[in-house]
């Protein structure tokens, strides 16, 4: 039988405030142990809990990127469990009036295609504690730093059909996250977390089968992996006739498993009331404007308008603006370069990347530290005019970043110029074709392709620097002479 | 609704980590049936275009601002929990797996 996957994801992202959610400790990231504690975030009794307005208006603001109805009217509710990394017993969530209800992201998939996959809501609530086990030792330890720093989980429909189409849906969640400055989204930071609802059912079936939640995935690669897996995992229960069960697993990255996690209590009761300590928040069209005005140009829209405007293709368009300070930097480029943005854009992706991936440097601290866009303009742009070939251009560049000189003190010092004197060319060619009788032979005999013997040794002969394009014009005309 | 029975007092109790006598079982059940049942009085009215009730207080919008303020002491921190180590509260191993 054929089978087909269901699949709906939750997001967690912890959104980049300076204090946590519900007090004003600090949210900074590797702080020695409950350095950032109080009463409120540690549950004491009799204190009271005020919202951090960054919180709200960031996961306004998330939810206008993800196409949300904000709501007018939302309240936090407590949800009811016991763990030790959760110093209440209860994590104040929003359960039946989250702050932005239905939306929906379009993603780009590898076959061109795009994919529309709902929303259901996002909503705010505090993250838990961490707990540190020591190997061996017959006790955990309780650290609260992370206690109370916000999350806005986001909750999709069940409308992703493939592991695909899951990786596509949260590459592009994490990159309209980082574009619109709400959340740092790193994946093995944990700044960024996904949970997978995954269900099969007959291919053409409506009814959905029984989902199974899968955690557990920290990174890009093992949420594809992890999904895949589970999907073959299920299938194979059911052609073996065995019933799959609703439960939460663990995915297993060094062992590409998932296994069932051991349940908490009872599962699912979480006997959801609301939050009597914080009063509902009520969002005012004006407000939810003003946080649209602040909204920059998102990944996709950005991605549309580099295909179109500078005439590159959808792969390279989706990689430059895959990130927002590699958009803007290739932007940056082109407001001084005089040619066409497609060579720019191969620049960037071929020499620039290649560069970055060897220094495991970030486009930003390139950018400031190692070479400015404009650097790579003009490096072009000597290219364009003819000073240099684009072969040149390679090794001009890698001296740039060696010594950080400029491509104009780089090509002064070596003395690099394009030989583009005709005079002077066609004397190198003449030597060439007299010293290589045979191949001239070759050559008016019909074999053509011996014109690339001849345009390797000139460059030998010019050390690089000759003109293509005049090379190849003087060197015909020369050999189809006579 | 229904009458409250042991089993939802035992439920509930085990969800709240509470353990009680079987007469205190009894006791609840038959108290949280009558709580149950002056709440359903409600259902006697017509309530379609009242919205529900979450919160007894009338405030809106009680928010701060997001600026960074003193955290506690570790040595008052530690003083907080039964027992602490290397700047943490010490529990009972807790295996996720």
């Amino acid at each position: 039988m054929e089978y087909e996957a269901v699949i709906g994801l939750e997001v967690h992202v912890q959104l980049n405030t300076a204090t946590k959610i519900f007090c004003s400790c600090s949210t900074e990231f590797g702080a020695a142990p409950n350095s950032h504690v109080c009463e409120i975030c540690m549950g004491q009794p009799g204190v009271l809990p005020v919202l951090n307005r960054e919180a709200l208006d960031k996961a306004v603001k998330a939810g206008l990127s993800l196409n949300c109805g904000i709501s007018d009217y939302s309240k936090f509710d407590r949800k009811n469990y016991f763990y030790p990394d959760l110093p209440k017993g209860y994590q104040i969530s929003q359960f039946d009036y989250p702050i932005c209800g239905k939306g929906y992201l379009d993603i780009d998939l590898s076959d061109g295609s795009t994919k529309r996959v709902g929303i259901t809501r996002a909503h705010l609530e505090e993250d838990a504690g961490k707990l540190v086990h020591t190997e061996g030792a017959g006790y955990s330890l309780v650290d609260l730093n992370r206690a109370g720093v916000p999350l806005l989980e986001i909750v999709s429909e069940p409308d992703m059909r493939s592991s695909e189409e899951a990786f596509h849906y949260l590459k592009s969640l994490r990159n309209i996250m980082k574009y619109i400055g709400v959340s740092d989204v790193n994946l093995e930071e944990g700044s960024l977390r996904c949970d997978a609802n995954i269900s099969i059912r007959p291919k053409g079936d409506d009814k959905l089968g029984t989902k199974v939640e899968v955690k557990n995935m920290n990174s890009f690669n093992g949420v594809r992996k992890a999904i895949d897996h589970e999907i073959e995992r299920q299938i194979f229960a059911a052609e073996n006739g065995e019933r799959i069960v609703q439960e939460t697993r663990l995915y297993d990255a060094a062992a590409n498993k998932t296994h069932p996690m051991r349940s908490k209590e009872e599962a699912n009761d979480y006997r959801y009331f609301p939050e009597p300590d914080l009063p509902p928040v009520c969002v005012t069209p004006e407000e939810i404007d003003n946080i649209r005005k602040t909204l920059p140009e998102l990944p996709r829209e950005k991605m549309r308008r580099f295909e179109k405007d500078y005439n590159i293709t959808r792969q390279d368009a989706i990689t430059l603006t895959d990130d927002f300070d590699l958009a803007a930097y290739f932007e940056e480029c082109l407001k001084g370069y005089k040619g066409e943005p497609k060579k720019a854009a191969n620049w960037i992706q071929a020499e620039v990347m290649a560069v970055l991936n060897e220094l495991s440097m970030g486009i930003t601290e390139y950018a400031a530290k190692m070479m400015p866009a404009t650097q790579i303009a003009e490096l072009l742009n000597f290219v364009e005019d003819g000073t240099i070939t684009g072969k040149m251009a390679k090794d001009v560049y890698a001296a740039m970043v060696d010594t950080k000189k400029t491509a104009k003190q780089v090509i002064d010092e070596k003395g690099l110029k394009q030989v583009s004197d005709s005079g002077e060319l066609e004397k190198v060619v003449d030597k060439v074709i007299n010293d290589n009788p045979g191949e001239v032979e070759k050559y008016r005999s019909g074999k053509k392709n011996v014109i690339g013997f001849f345009v390797g040794q000139i460059m030998k002969e010019t050390r690089g620097q000759a003109n293509p394009k005049m090379v190849n014009d003087i060197l015909t005309k020369k050999l189809d002479q006579a | 609704m229904p009458e409250i029975g042991l089993k939802d007092v035992e439920n509930t109790a085990k969800l709240a980590k509470l353990e009680f006598t079987g007469a205190e079982k009894e006791k609840f059940a038959g108290q949280f049936s009558k709580i149950v049942k002056f709440v359903e009085k409600i259902s006697e009215l017509n309530t379609d275009d009242i919205p529900p009730t979450t919160h007894a207080v009338e405030k809106r919008n009680v928010i701060r601002e997001d600026s960074v303020g003193e955290s506690m002491p570790i040595d008052v921190f530690e003083k907080t929990a039964p027992k602490a180590l290397d700047r943490s509260i010490v529990v009972p191993r807790v295996i996720e797996h």
